[in-house]
């Protein structure tokens, strides 16, 4: 449940945007979470309904963008789709695959009143 | 007119060069605004990234980042261009969390996505704010606070991670014991609660503190800042952060380590490295514990160590058993190794 200490930094991250703007309230925080991002999403959604209470984000909706995890086969030297870390190449099977993307984790945005 | 550093009342902005915007308010209200100038890395609040330029009266030019809480003064509805105390034109990417919603040069409005398209004088408003920040970016920036502290010292910081009872701290007592006279170990400890394995380690007489996260699963940069501040390991020595037993959370929570080493017992099964994947990718190194006990199992070791290179083709791995002491000297070595780097890499 790291989930709750990520949900914390989002709150934390929300709240001090929301504040340097002047904000009344947080109406919707936009998340960008990778597949590869080591965050259960459903965890995410708990955690943060949970750490908002009594912030400025307290009545907001939480917006999760799923962001593919990615990789590059050496053998086929093309970009691959994989859903976790240690997944065979989708084409070769092969696990000669770096990851690229899909390993972030991002407030992107936020919509204040 | 910014109150804090005295800057003008607006911003001239140039977008790639080619366009110059300058903030315009159509409400007309003064705002104050702070800027800081410690000129770090920040995320950049407009896509795809463009250019500011800043005129200071000196007439100078540079380039940074930085962040913009603004809470910045214009003067009535005045959109001249931002002028700086000390003068100076820079251009910058930088982050933009403000309140209004201010009018480029060229037409567009900085957050205009979505309602603040529709402003209309004193009227409550929605606005977007860009921040596209990294959820770890504070402790990621602890953690390589440390992670400088450490160097600084010449400190070799291990981050031990495991399942609970894979024997992180009978090979920590078994391997400070080994090291005495010749190489310093401090150890951090990290559990849910219980000073145990704290008291274990102080019994070998090497500095130990506990940290109890209460209801957390993983130590962070921040407690680790706060344990060596309380610690004060010795230079050029070895540190141990026992993190809690948890091979899931503590992955993605850097505390300024040079490595993280997974601990892993034969008597857990082959295919952890598989089930646990992302803890597999961090480690640098695989310490295959209780090894004494291969005998009595039916645990495949080529296997383990084939399902571990999938995960992460550059991990080491020594086998040891802190019982018997097999595979101990090649632990050793592997310690000493790292330890002697980060003396001479001191700085």
């Amino acid at each position: 449940m790291h989930e709750m200490s990520l949900a914390e930094s989002v709150r934390e991250i929300v709240e001090e945007t929301a504040r340097s703007s002047g904000a009344r309230r947080v109406a919707a925080v936009r998340l960008e979470i990778g597949k590869l991002a080591l965050v259960e999403i459903e965890a995410m959604r708990f955690a943060f309904d949970v750490v908002k209470r009594g912030s400025l984000a307290d009545t907001a909706r939480l917006e999760i963008v799923e962001t593919d995890g990615t990789a590059w086969c050496m053998r086929c030297s093309e970009p691959v789709l994989i859903a976790q870390r240690g997944d065979a190449c989708p084409r070769c099977e092969s696990y000669q695959l770096q990851v690229t993307g899909g390993d972030r984790m991002r407030v992107m945005d936020i919509e204040i009143e | 007119m910014c109150m804090t550093c005295g800057c003008g009342t607006g911003e001239t902005r140039v977008e790639g060069a080619e366009h110059v915007h300058t903030h315009t308010h159509p409400d007309g209200t003064t705002h104050s605004h702070v800027h800081d100038h410690a000129h770090d890395a920040h995320d950049h609040a407009h896509e795809p990234p463009h250019e500011h330029v800043h005129t200071h009266a000196d007439g100078t030019t540079h380039s940074h980042t930085h962040a913009h809480p603004h809470e910045h003064s214009h003067d009535e509805g005045s959109g001249a261009p931002h002028t700086h105390a000390d003068g100076t034109t820079h251009s910058h990417p930088h982050e933009h969390p403000h309140e209004h919603p201010h009018e480029h040069g060229a037409g567009h409005l900085h957050y205009g996505i979505g309602a603040a398209g529709a402003s209309a004088p004193g009227m409550t408003q929605s606005r977007m704010v860009q921040i596209e920040r990294d959820i770890l970016a504070k402790n990621d920036s602890l953690a390589q606070r440390n992670r400088a502290a450490l160097a600084r010292r010449g400190i070799f910081a291990l981050n031990l991670v495991s399942s609970p009872g894979s024997g992180k701290t009978t090979l920590l007592v078994r391997t400070i014991e080994q090291l005495a006279g010749r190489l310093p170990v401090s150890v951090i400890e990290g559990d849910q609660q219980t000073t145990f394995d704290a008291d274990r380690i102080r019994a070998t007489g090497a500095p130990a503190i506990q940290i109890n996260t209460g209801k957390g699963c993983h130590l962070d940069a921040a407690m680790v800042e706060t344990a060596l501040a309380r610690l004060a390991p010795a230079d050029d020595s070895v540190l141990m952060i026992e993190n809690v037993g948890n091979l899931v959370c503590p992955a993605g929570f850097d505390l300024g380590e040079a490595h993280k080493v997974v601990v892993l017992s034969v008597t857990e099964g082959e295919d952890k490295p598989l089930k646990y994947p992302d803890m597999f990718y961090a480690a640098s190194l695989m310490l295959l514990n209780k090894v004494d006990l291969l005998p009595h199992l039916s645990f495949d070791v080529e296997r383990c160590i084939g399902n571990a290179r999938r995960i992460n083709p550059g991990i080491e791995i020594i086998q040891v058993s802190a019982t018997t002491g097999e595979g101990m000297g090649d632990w050793l070595t592997w310690l000493e190794h790292g330890a002697r780097a980060a003396r001479l890499q001191q700085h």
